[in-house]
Formats: C-alpha cells, sequence, structure tokens
C-alpha cells in the first residue's frame, strides 16, 4: 500500500485514541476535585491532568498563574495553540480520514464524520458542566466505535495492522503517562493501613482506564498501589496495560513482516521491549525505580513509532 | 416568470394542455398521491444521506464552510431508451472526432492545410502544449474520458452545449445520485425499468487498463492522481478510486526514476503503468511545466514522452474543448469521419470575426455571451438577465479583446419539475453524459449527470452558481 496512505491509518488511529485518553483525563480530573479536599490529598488534579495530558510546558507559558479547572479545561478541549486539544485531534483523525477514505470502512468514516459534525455544533465558549460532561463522554463513545467498527469491519491486510499499530503505539504511551504523572503515589512505602487519603486517586487512576471493575474480579482485594501498578503494567488480563499493549504491537508487526517477507527494526524494537515487560515484576521495578522505569519505557516506544515510520511510512 | 413565460419552455414531464410524456407516466402519478409532507420527508432523507456519506465540494472563494453539499432534487429526469440510443450514437461520433481532431492538431494538423480551422486557434490556444507536438499517446488516444454537455429545447432537438476533454467531473453525482433515489423511492424502481449506472467504475478501469503503454505488464497498474483533500472534486476521487480499487495517489507518492514512474508504498518502490490524474496539464510536471507545482511530479512527462506510462486524458487536449474550437465541430466530425453530425451544435458566433462581433454587439440583450476558455459558469453573460449597466461593461470587454469570446442565442432550455419551497415547479436543465474511449471501444454508461438552475427562471446550472442535480434515468417505454 502507499505509504502516505499507511500513515494516515497510523496517525489516524493515534489522534482518535488521544481524543478518547484526554477525556478520559478529564473526566476524572473533574471527580476528583470534585472531592472535599480531606479525600483528594494535596493534589492539583488540574496539575496533573495537564502533566498527563504531555502539554505543562506550553500550558505554563499560556497560564503563568498556574492549572484551574477553566484554563485547563479550555487548554485540553479546544486550545487553538495546543495542537493535541481533543478538538484538534478530532480534526485532524477526521481530516486524515478523509485523505484515505479509499482504506478505511465506510462505518469507520462515518464514525469519524458524525463526531466532527456534533463537535462543530458545540460552542464551547462558556460551556455548561453538563454539556462537558456529555461531550467527553461523546468522545470516549467516539472512540470505541471506531475501534470497534476497524475491529469489525477492516479486512485484515497490511491497512488493518497499520491502523492498529496506531492505536496500540498510542494507547502504551498514554498508559505510560498517566501512571508516572501519579507514580509516586504508588509507591508501596506509601502503604497505608485501609481507606487512606490516597485511596480515591488510586481507584481514579483505575477508573481512567475502566479498570476498577476488573481489578476487584482480578486480585479480589481492595485497591492497593502496588497492585495497581502490577495490574497496568504487567498483566496480560488487562487489555490497556502496556504489556497488553506490547503483545499486539509484536503480534501486527509479525504479520505485516510475513506478509512483506522482509522484518526490520520495528520488529527487533518491540520484541525487545515485549521481553523486557514479560522477564520483569514488580518487586524489582520499585526496587530501581518506578519513575525511571517509565520514563524508559516512554522513549522506548517513541523509538518503536520512529522506527515504524523509517520503516513502512516515509 | 408569468405561466405564459413558463409555458414557453418545453416541459419534459408535462405536456401543456394536460396530460403526461412518454417514461414519465408512473412518476407522475406517485407525484400526484404523495403527500406533501412525504415529498419534504424524502428530501431531508436524501440531505441527510449526502451528508453523512461526506459528498461534498469545496467552492474557491468561500471562506465559511469550505464543504458543502450539492442540492439534490428527488424528482427524477427521464429519458426514453429511444431518445437515449439516438443520444449515445451522436456521442460516440463525437468524440470519436474529438480525438481525431486532437491528434492531428499535435500531428501533421492535416485540417489547418486544408482550410477549415485556423491554425493560430490551435498554436495560441492557452491550452496547446508544444511539449505533445509529434508525440502520439499509448493506443493513439487523448481524450480517454469526455464529459459533453447537452441541453434539450423541444421534444426532438438536443443541442451539444459544450465538450469537455480535460477533466470533466461530476460523475461520482451521477452514481451516488442514483444510490439515494433507490434508498428513497424503491417504489418507483419497483414499477420502472431504470437502466443501470453503477457499472461505470468498472468500465472506466476497463478504458484506462486498455491504453496502457506496451512496456506495461499484462496486469498494469492504474492509480489515480489527486491535488488533495483541498481540491473541489475531492470527494469524487477518492470515490472513484475506491470503487475502481486502485491507489489514489498524489504527486509527492509518485517519483520517476530512468523515465519509469513508481509509487512509494510500505514494500518499497512499486511501477505505474497508467495515471488517470485530476490534476491540471500545468501543475503536471513542475520540470516541464509550472516550476512552482507542489502537485505535479517531477520527470513525469519526460517518463511520459518515453513511452514508459499513459496519463489520462493526454497532456494537451484542451486544445480540442474550448468554446472557439467548439463552433468548428460539425466542420470537424465531417472532415475526420466523412459523416453528418448526429447532434447538432448551438449556433454560435465567433466574435474575433468582425461581422460576428457587429452583430453581437448590437443583440447583447438577446444572446448569451461566452469566454472561450471559461469554465463553470464563470465570466459569461446571459444578455436578457442582465442590467443595462452590466451589458455596457462587458461590451467594453468584447470589444477589448474579441477573440476571447463567443456568443450564441439565449436557448430555451427544457425544463423538469423540481421539488422546491413553494412545491413543485419547472426549471432548467442541462445533461452531461460520461462518455469513455478506449483502445477496445467506445463506452458510455445510460444517463449521466443531469444539472438543474434551481433558482426560478435561471439558466446556469453550474454547481458553483447555486446549481443542483437530479438523477437521470433511461427507461424502457
Amino acid at each position: 500500500m502507499l505509504s502516505r496512505m499507511a500513515d494516515n491509518l497510523y496517525w489516524l488511529s493515534r489522534y482518535t485514541e488521544r481524543a478518547e485518553n484526554l477525556a478520559r483525563i478529564l473526566h476524572v480530573a473533574q471527580r476528583l476535585a470534585a472531592l472535599p479536599s480531606a479525600y483528594a490529598g494535596a493534589s492539583n488534579e488540574w496539575e496533573s491532568a495537564i502533566a498527563t495530558a504531555a502539554c505543562a510546558d506550553e500550558f505554563k507559558a499560556l497560564y503563568p498563574d498556574g492549572a484551574t479547572r477553566e484554563n485547563v479545561i479550555r487548554y485540553i478541549v479546544d486550545s487553538p495553540t495546543n495542537p493535541s486539544s481533543i478538538k484538534a485531534c478530532i480534526e485532524t483523525a477526521r481530516s486524515n480520514a478523509r485523505a484515505v477514505r479509499t482504506a478505511i470502512t465506510s462505518e469507520m468514516w462515518e464514525i469519524l464524520n458524525e463526531g466532527w459534525n456534533e463537535m462543530r455544533g458545540i460552542e464551547f465558549d462558556g460551556i455548561s458542566q453538563s454539556a462537558l460532561t456529555q461531550f467527553l463522554q461523546r468522545v470516549q463513545q467516539m472512540s470505541l466505535r471506531f475501534d470497534g467498527a476497524a475491529y469489525r469491519t477492516m479486512l485484515r491486510s497490511d491497512q488493518y495492522w497499520f491502523q492498529r499499530l496506531g492505536t496500540f503505539i498510542e494507547r502504551a504511551d498514554n498508559m505510560a503517562r498517566l501512571l508516572d504523572v501519579k507514580y509516586h503515589l504508588l509507591l508501596p512505602e506509601k502503604e497505608p493501613v485501609g481507606g487512606g487519603l490516597d485511596y480515591f486517586q488510586w481507584s481514579s487512576i483505575l477508573r481512567s482506564v475502566n479498570a476498577l471493575t476488573s481489578y476487584h474480579w482480578v486480585y479480589r482485594e481492595n485497591v492497593k498501589p502496588w497492585l495497581v501498578a502490577d495490574f497496568l503494567i504487567l498483566r496480560p488480563e488487562q487489555p490497556r496495560s502496556l504489556i497488553s499493549c506490547y503483545m499486539a504491537l509484536n503480534d501486527y508487526l509479525d504479520q505485516i513482516a510475513e506478509r512483506y517477507g522482509r522484518q526490520g527494526p520495528a520488529q527487533h524494537i518491540a520484541r525487545s521491549t515485549t521481553a523486557r515487560l514479560q522477564n520483569a515484576d514488580m518487586d524489582q521495578i520499585f526496587q530501581s525505580g518506578l519513575h525511571e522505569f517509565l520514563v524508559e519505557f516512554i522513549e522506548d516506544n517513541n523509538r518503536l513509532g520512529a522506527a515504524i515510520t523509517q520503516q513502512y511510512l516515509s | 416568470m408569468s405561466a405564459a413565460a413558463a409555458a414557453a419552455f418545453f416541459d419534459e414531464m408535462n405536456i401543456p394542455d394536460g396530460g403526461v410524456r412518454a417514461g414519465y407516466e408512473a412518476i407522475s402519478e406517485w407525484l400526484k398521491q404523495a403527500p406533501r409532507e412525504l415529498l419534504v420527508n424524502r428530501k431531508l432523507e436524501a440531505e441527510h444521506f449526502f451528508r453523512r456519506i461526506g459528498i461534498t465540494f469545496n467552492v474557491y472563494g468561500d471562506n465559511q464552510g469550505t464543504e458543502r453539499l450539492i442540492p439534490f432534487d428527488i424528482v427524477p429526469r427521464v429519458l426514453t431508451a429511444a431518445e437515449w440510443q439516438k443520444l449515445v450514437r451522436g456521442l460516440e461520433q463525437r468524440v470519436k472526432a474529438l480525438n481525431a481532431f486532437i491528434a492531428d492538431s499535435y500531428n501533421g494538423r492535416e485540417i489547418v492545410a486544408a482550410g477549415i480551422v485556423p491554425e493560430e486557434l490551435i498554436l495560441q490556444n492557452p491550452a496547446f502544449q508544444p511539449e505533445m507536438t509529434d508525440f502520439m499517446p499509448p493506443g493513439g488516444i487523448h481524450v480517454h474520458i469526455a464529459g459533453i454537455d447537452i441541453v434539450r429545447v423541444d421534444a426532438d432537438t438536443f443541442y451539444v452545449l459544450e465538450d469537455n476533454a480535460r477533466t470533466p467531473s461530476g460523475v461520482s453525482y451521477m452514481l451516488e445520485n442514483r444510490e439515494a433515489m433507490m434508498r428513497l423511492m424503491p417504489e418507483l424502481f419497483g414499477s420502472l425499468r431504470v437502466a443501470p449506472v453503477d457499472n461505470y467504475p468498472d468500465a472506466l478501469l476497463e478504458t484506462l487498463r486498455s491504453v496502457a503503454p506496451r512496456s506495461a505488464s499484462r496486469d498494469p497498474t492504474v492509480v489515480l492522481l489527486t491535488p488533495g483533500p483541498f481540491n473541489s472534486a475531492y470527494y469524487e476521487h477518492s470515490f472513484l478510486a475506491d470503487k475502481m480499487g486502485v491507489e489514489l495517489v498524489e504527486g509527492r507518492d509518485l517519483l520517476v526514476r530512468d523515465n519509469v514512474v513508481y509509487m512509494r508504498t510500505t514494500e518499497g518502490p512499486r511501477r505505474v503503468d497508467v495515471i488517470y490524474r485530476r490534476i491540471d496539464d500545468e501543475y503536471l510536471d513542475p520540470i516541464a511545466f509550472n516550476p512552482g507545482s507542489m502537485l505535479g511530479v517531477p520527470g513525469l512527462m519526460s517518463a511520459y514522452k518515453a513511452g514508459n506510462v499513459t496519463i489520462s486524458n493526454a497532456i494537451g487536449t484542451g486544445v480540442g474543448d474550448d468554446k472557439a474550437i467548439y463552433s468548428y465541430m460539425p466542420e470537424i466530425i465531417e472532415f475526420y469521419l466523412g459523416e453528418k453530425p448526429l447532434l447538432s451544435n448551438v449556433p454560435t458566433h465567433r466574435c474575433r470575426e468582425p461581422e460576428a462581433l457587429r452583430y453581437v454587439l448590437s443583440r447583447l440583450h438577446e444572446l448569451v455571451v461566452k469566454e472561450v476558455n471559461g469554465s463553470g459558469g464563470y465570466g459569461m453573460l446571459v444578455g436578457p438577465h442582465a442590467t443595462k449597466a452590466e451589458r455596457d461593461t462587458f461590451a467594453a470587454k468584447l470589444k477589448a479583446h474579441p477573440d476571447d469570446f463567443i456568443a450564441q442565442p439565449t436557448l430555451a432550455l427544457s425544463t423538469v419539475p423540481c421539488f422546491v419551497d413553494s412545491g413543485l415547479a419547472p426549471r432548467h436543465v442541462d445533461l452531461r453524459p460520461y462518455v469513455l474511449c478506449g483502445a477496445d471501444g467506445v463506452r458510455c454508461v445510460p444517463g449521466g449527470l443531469t444539472r438543474v438552475a434551481l433558482k426560478e427562471g435561471s439558466l446556469v446550472v453550474n454547481s458553483s452558481q447555486g446549481g443542483g442535480t437530479k438523477d437521470t434515468w433511461v427507461v424502457e417505454t
């Protein structure tokens, strides 16, 4: 297939996934910010939202007085200066989709086009709390439907595999960032004796990736910080965990290599990152530093993205 | 417009003294029975359908909302199978002659030697490409896809209004209009035998493959070259590429190495044999033409002339479809084919001829004056609808550059009922059938795109000027 088309498919999926993650981050920040400070702890939820969205530097330049509900929502949802705002993500995803109309199914196109049309009808200036919540929900639904449509309607060929690669590279990146912003809360030495201040923080992490219920099914325990980390990094049962993302990436890259009859750096990088995740255990990760582990993972993930671009998309 | 004035036009459905013309019976009956709310609903459904699939066009110079829908009218336009048969023979003849003329224009110019077409009309035509001189494209065909604009004035008379031999657009509307109508009006399709059009993409692909260069493999690779998503016809480009199952490429996806064209793919460079381009000549190759073009492919022209790739339509076909050459088409047909033209031309005054110019200036209030190289309804004067001031301004332009204009009588274009805000009302229409010309013969799917001037009394059907479209049905009677 055309390299440009593969590139468009890859980024279209990254932007859709990113829009969903941003919507989740805001959704959870709203929830936490609504708690009395005795429950939420001293942390500024709006600041961590900005940090998770990986746009702290640009944000600080724009709002030197710090993060508030209003300016964070504004910035993440529809700031014209933020190229990764939810609005910009949906715009970009839709225009990428438009450029590769022939490579995606009509179901996928219609979902994005509909989401985009709907978004254009919203006045974000002075948007009410309920309208905003509804919008964030619609963004998550759009991404879910898009993912489902891709899974159910796309031919299993390189077009599908490149589309999936974008989804999982982005998902892995977003998950690692989310964990890294909250990493200090996940350290075992902070172990509380039942229902401490940070309880709501941990459960909010799980909630932000729709994993609160499944956590209980897997561990049958109260929410414990090191188990949260274990669940979201190392457990293959959890579909958004770093290891799940990498097993998928490996799989799609292998299928591409098999179809094209050739392997390259992308396959090697994906394999070695997957192996590292498979051989790791949480104790060891905590010992050598959770933050360091996550930073290294984010770098490796970026390297894989660059290798895919170099090998196939340019 | 008064009722008396409206009656002066030939309505394709309603006979003035009552009754309905052949082919329209079931439609007329259905329209009579359908309550207004039903029609309103169907119209809304149609709009929703077009919006959802994203069939939009961009209007140049329109800043607000670059993507707009072309208004669609739910009342179909009907041609009987007999009428269509007659049209097709005329269309085939016309496109054959057009191809012969363009080939001759670049090779020998016998028609000039015979004293039929003045040489300067060819050589000084802005669309003439000297690069194409003494070059014959694969299969000897220049125009593979033509859109011939036809108007009707009475039961028996069809005129060719314009030939489009560059990159005629609109065929996606023909296909999507049918798709929409089959969803909206299943009851009508049940009672009428409407000739299908949905084999157009297959016919197009066959045509393109038939003109692949000799160096191509037995399974030639065809691509569709688009300027990109910001082009007004981008929807159509992606639609056609999808239906044909070929890659939709932009200039940056192609590269030329040793006079062979390749596309950049995830598996490395892959050879391209036929390029169905929807980019104008001057942007195709920054080395051969406009050096500032970001849309083209450096070296494409030299690969073309080396015979390693087919460009469709060929470069320089505009020499055959401007309005100055148009007036010579009857002679052109006779000269190359030795046949009488089956389709008439609109009587045309060439303002470059002093006598014609004097006549045109004295009759501006009743004529339509068109720019020789204009298209899309831009830069034309409809005399009877223009103000005195507009006519005076135009007269000055005409005197300054008479070569740039032709004039024609204001035609009493036929009307077809449309469902507008005030209910069913007659509106003027034209027809653009698409004629495909390959090494293996001429193909023409039954029907074409009917364009309709939705403004009451208006004769301008172009979408850029507020026109809409209708589905066109060729029915057995």
